[in-house]
């Protein structure tokens, strides 16, 4: 089977937050397809690997498959927190769209139905 | 089965207000909470304070309401907000002056008793006490440089209030959510203080989830809705609608929107908020009940309706949270800008040079830290940078140095560095803005402390006449 790699944000969508030092992220599968995928490569380890090479933090994460969603929470990301912060995005809104960069590795046929499998949520008439 | 609509107010200090009055006129809510206060907000509303004693409150709740308050008042909407910072005493007068003014009246509430400050400053209070809530460490290693301290009380002061017949209430530090239980306590009779009964704190935790979905605006209906190529579905952003929930006694809940209103609120737009500053989703802390999300049910009926169910609750414990902010230095922020050809070397020999002044001139500070928005401010390392040709084929390229420093005259002095360098240093600069721009930097230290210490002195006090 060949597998391809793929950025998270082909199958998913997410939300950073901060609290103090930390940055928390809701990761979101359209639907269950993309879900099992995000449970099986997007660990704790994984996530705190991608970011080690920016900000080398502890990350802890929950699965919630009642909402088809991953949370992980990205330890001392702030330079000690949004008002001590020098960046430019002292609050780490931006950080979701950083771990949506994220690379996991699918085979053709996992992204195929990733993508094919309707969503979950409405968006409208004429909207996939 | 009685049910209650409930309707987000602001997000922020300094969110948009005309949402809420297409929540007001065409929503059909009976109530609006509205969150003034994100976690750094305290420190913003010291610096008023510390200039005008009168100040310390989210000023825009006035102009706020001198709009919605005509369209509140003709259809009995009542308002809940912790615009009042570290004053609400001085939010309400403001109010109730600016609505005496247009020959208004109102019955305003006042609700206080938050500030922990002087626990903090007590240097008796023992060492294990007050610890960082995430490294543990002890609060006199800032003790002498806090400038706030507040405690996140829960909904038991607003439902009090709007039990004696307050047409506004206003807070201060309370826990976001409880702005939006409090209504639904009062409204639907639910049992607050003292809940122990399964039912009881499950619709809690259902009213607690209702909360953190409306507390900040537009991002429960489609607003910074993070996501590549789908976030182009949201209509018609510029008349976004806020949430706007229903809410039944047994605690089921409905996401909708006003009508014709921009914005979607569906599976996807309602959960990103759900999981939205979350730690744990199995026990997100409030001072009025434990939620654990891992139950929760959002069944997406489409056209902007999400239904809520299976919150779970556990009683909440000893201990409110705090978050403190402490003095923690100063920094000055220049941006400066180069263009084609060479820009990405030239920038980097600019700031060579700044860095060599600072060493000559032996400014003290503890790092000099450089970005180049449009390039990595946003994703840091994580960022592709092309290779260094391509950089100096760019058609500009944008610097900020930032200047953290300990001494303000060293933060005060570092925007003067560099206008010089505009008859003296690398070509076609192409933008400099920062010659005077210090700002002090803030430490935040969220704690915990015993609930017996801070809810006696919780108080309502009241204001103004029935209108």
């Amino acid at each position: 089977m060949t597998s391809v790699r793929i950025p998270l944000a082909r199958i998913a969508h997410a939300r950073s937050g901060d609290k103090a030092d930390w940055v928390d992220f809701g990761l979101f599968a359209w639907n269950l397809a993309g879900y099992r995928l995000l449970e099986r490569e997007v660990t704790a380890a994984r996530v705190r690997a991608h970011f080690a090479p920016w900000l080398p933090g502890e990350v802890d994460a929950w699965a919630l498959p009642n909402i088809l969603a991953l949370k992980f929470v990205l330890r001392g990301a702030l330079q000690g927190g949004g008002a001590r912060n020098l960046r430019l995005d002292n609050l780490g809104k931006a950080m979701a769209g950083a771990l949506l960069r994220l690379e996991i590795e699918v085979t053709e046929a996992e992204l195929e139905e990733a993508l094919n499998t309707p969503r979950v949520a409405w968006w409208g008439e004429g909207v996939a | 089965m009685k049910s209650i609509r409930i309707g987000a107010g602001l997000g922020f200090y300094g969110d948009n207000w005309e949402p809420v009055a297409a929540s007001i006129e065409r929503g059909g809510v009976r109530f609006i909470a509205s969150d003034h206060l994100a976690e750094l907000t305290l420190a913003i509303l010291q610096k008023d304070r510390q200039r005008d004693p009168a100040l310390g409150y989210a000023r825009d709740v006035v102009p706020m309401l001198l709009r919605l308050w005509p369209l509140m008042r003709e259809r009995g909407v009542r308002f809940v907000c912790n615009a009042g910072g570290l004053n609400p005493m001085g939010a309400a007068q403001a109010v109730l002056a600016a609505f005496a003014a247009k020959g208004w009246r109102a019955r305003i509430a006042v609700v206080s008793g938050d500030d922990v400050l002087p626990r903090l400053l007590d240097a008796s209070t023992p060492s294990d006490e007050l610890t960082h809530l995430f490294t543990g460490e002890s609060v006199s290693q800032v003790r002498e440089r806090l400038v706030f301290g507040n405690a996140y009380l829960g909904a038991a002061p607003i439902v009090q209030a709007l039990d004696a017949g307050a047409d506004i209430v206003i807070t201060g530090r309370v826990a976001d959510a409880a702005l939006f239980l409090g209504p639904l306590v009062h409204g639907l009779g639910w049992t607050l203080g003292g809940a122990t009964e399964p039912q009881d704190l499950n619709r809690l935790a259902q009213g607690l989830t209702v909360g953190h979905l409306l507390e900040c605006s537009g991002q429960g209906s489609g607003g910074n809705f993070g996501s590549q190529g789908a976030w182009q579905a949201i209509p018609d952003p510029a008349h976004i609608g806020y949430p706007i929930a229903e809410v039944w006694e047994d605690g089921t809940a409905l996401i909708t929107k006003a009508p014709g209103t921009g914005g979607r609120v569906n599976f996807d737009t309602v959960r990103q908020q759900l999981l939205y500053e979350v730690h744990n989703p199995h026990a997100y802390h409030s001072p009025d009940v434990v939620l654990d999300m891992g139950g929760i049910v959002l069944h997406d009926e489409g056209h902007d309706r999400v239904r809520l169910t299976g919150a779970r609750g556990q009683a909440p414990g000893p201990m409110l949270k705090v978050v403190a902010g402490y003095r923690d230095g100063f920094k000055a922020e220049v941006t400066w800008g180069f263009s084609w050809p060479d820009a990405w070397d030239k920038a980097q020999a600019a700031t060579a040079t700044i860095r060599q002044l600072l060493q000559d001139k032996r400014i003290p500070h503890d790092e000099l830290f450089v970005e180049y928005p449009g390039l990595n401010s946003a994703h840091g390392a994580l960022a592709p940078l092309p290779d260094a040709a391509a950089l100096n084929a760019m058609n500009e390229v944008w610097t900020r140095l930032v200047l953290r420093t300990p001494e303000k005259s060293a933060a005060d002095g570092f925007g003067r560095l560099f206008p010089w360098l505009a008859l003296s240093g690398p070509a076609y600069t192409c933008g400099f803005n920062g010659l005077h721009n210090t700002s002090e930097l803030l430490g935040i230290w969220p704690t915990l402390i015993a609930r017996a210490l801070v809810e006696p002195g919780v108080k309502v006090d009241f204001l103004g006449d029935k209108a």
